[in-house]
């Protein structure tokens, strides 16, 4: 079974990346932008992590990228990855600048290559507490 | 007067278990504490610092660790950065010393990871809840996986060959063979390296450090009163530390922490890298020994796996890295900051026996701890013989 067919361990959204957490809900990439400096940045923050101004704004992003790097794991001993492996731990570099940790799915894990383009994908949460969070994948473009 | 050449380290002792199923953690560091107290011929009675961290220890762990020794330290410090805590816990009791703010230091590590069981390497990746693990835990990240992430880029941008990294643990093992309370004796090959199973690509398990319980202690004070005490004074020239991460999302992977802390060690002793006799470097994958070497500046980033070849760092190579077998061989339970340190003070002692590096005089030590890939902190010492 690969990765993107898990069923991933649920995602805890706080009051400042709450915007991120909905917005895979909705099958958008959400990252952020300060409005006094133009910094980019992921992982969602209050402040600009760059001039600490609060002016930030959420964009959606392409979802295009490519691989930065990437490592097959086949050994995790925590639930639910153990039944998992091998899968594919990656960094995606986001067409906007910033760089995920994701896993790539959909894709034999020896396919998987340094530059490969890959597309977004979400893998939505069956949660009971009524939020409608999805946790960001990507597949070959 | 500079802080460069004015502390010491005065006492070192590496507990000589690796297993201890019947010892807690306290247990460990106060039998260390003995152990390098008498290393120095000094008594509890002349601790005034206390430096220390762990696997487990809370935010009120220097107290309970105070009441355990019956303590009442005057300077007290329990940073925990990782495995590389040790290391920056030297450079914060050389700063607390030299301001006179305490004049004996004590730093002390203990671990039960083996007899606990603890999957530090592949286990501990999941359910994370701050505010960054939220980012990482829904995606399988293990510590081995985080610094293959590095490994992998490395390989694809330099031409690193896993044959080069698979040196690496060839070369502590061969070391471990020549210390007799190394857990990890029996000499391997490149080829065994590559054979044993991937555990994170493209990282095998002999290119994984070992787990086993362990401990330590390290006693530092002014060079003036270790000039006066039961062994030669090991000298600290040099000091740094940095954290690295993600930044805002676009870190440099090949550039770790040991760049920043390296370039303030040496800027400070004054020595170069050509001057150093031996490295102690935390060795927690093969990954983490090749692009720290690179990063401290002793070959450019993308020349390691050349630089680890034809013996450079073996035992009589011109460049002995980790001649204990370090934690890829000799112990690793959980945070191997201390070791790095105990070694390196023995080597300039010269008091190491089979595994002796001739006429070592200047060592440099780094530790990193955290995940490689993702988050971590750097801790480096230029050390000399007085």
């Amino acid at each position: 079974m690969a990765a993107g067919d898990m069923n991933y361990p649920a995602v805890h959204a706080t009051w400042e990346t709450r915007g991120y957490w909905e917005g895979a809900g909705r099958g958008e990439l959400v990252i952020q932008r300060c409005r006094d400096c133009w910094t980019v940045q992921h992982k969602p923050r209050a402040v600009c992590a760059r001039c600490l101004s609060s002016d930030i704004e959420h964009v959606v992003a392409s979802g295009r990228g490519t691989v930065h790097t990437f490592t097959v794991t086949h050994q995790n001993q925590a639930p639910p990855f153990r039944e998992h492996t091998p899968y594919v731990l990656a960094y995606v570099e986001l067409e906007e600048g910033p760089r995920v940790l994701t896993n790539v799915v959909g894709v034999d894990p020896a396919e998987v290559h340094i530059g490969m383009a890959v597309a977004a994908d979400y893998a939505s949460q069956d949660r009971d507490d009524g939020e409608a969070f999805a946790v960001l994948v990507f597949r070959p473009a | 007067m500079s802080l460069s050449g004015s502390v010491a380290i005065a006492g070192v002792h590496e507990h000589p278990t690796r297993w201890a199923p019947d010892k807690t953690e306290f247990q460990i560091m106060a039998e260390s504490a003995r152990g390098a107290l008498a290393d120095a011929g000094l008594t509890i009675e002349d601790v005034d610092g206390l430096f220390a961290a762990s696997m487990t220890m809370g935010a009120m762990g220097t107290v309970e660790l105070a009441e355990y020794l019956d303590l009442k330290p005057d300077y007290v410090d329990g940073t925990n950065i990782g495995g590389s805590s040790f290391v920056a816990h030297v450079n914060h009791a050389a700063a607390a010393i030299h301001a006179g703010l305490c004049q004996v230091a004590l730093i002390l590590y203990g671990s039960t990871a083996a007899s606990n069981a603890m999957a530090i390497g592949t286990g501990m990746g999941g359910g994370g809840r701050g505010w960054a693990d939220a980012f990482s835990a829904p995606y399988g990240v293990t510590t081995v996986g985080s610094y293959a992430l590095v490994a992998r880029l490395h390989m694809d941008r330099y031409g690193t060959k896993p044959e080069e990294l698979a040196e690496i643990a060839v070369a502590m093992r061969t070391h471990a063979g020549l210390n007799p309370v190394a857990k990890m004796r029996q000499p391997i090959t490149v080829e065994d390296v590559l054979a044993s199973r991937v555990i994170s690509d493209p990282l095998h398990l002999l290119d994984c450090c070992i787990i086993s319980d362990g401990g330590g202690a390290v006693v530092v004070t002014s060079a003036e009163r270790a000039a006066d005490l039961a062994k030669p004074p090991v000298l600290l020239l040099g000091c740094g530390e940095a954290l690295a991460h993600q930044e805002t999302g676009s870190p440099d992977l090949m550039r770790i922490a040991a760049r920043q802390s390296g370039e303030r060690a040496f800027a400070m002793a004054g020595v170069t890298r050509d001057d150093i006799d031996l490295c102690t470097i935390y060795d927690s994958f093969t990954i983490t020994v090749l692009t720290t070497l690179e990063n401290l500046g002793f070959c450019e980033v993308g020349e390691g796996g050349a630089f680890v070849g034809d013996g450079r760092i073996r035992l009589g190579g011109a460049l002995p890295v980790n001649p204990d077998g370090g934690g890829l061989s000799s112990n690793h339970p959980g945070m191997r900051g201390i070791f790095l340190v105990v070694e390196a003070t023995r080597q300039l002692r010269g008091e190491c026996g089979d595994r002796q590096v001739d006429g070592a005089r200047l060592a440099c030590v780094h530790g990193t701890g955290g995940t490689l890939g993702m988050s971590h902190s750097g801790a480096t010492l230029i050390l000399g013989a007085a």
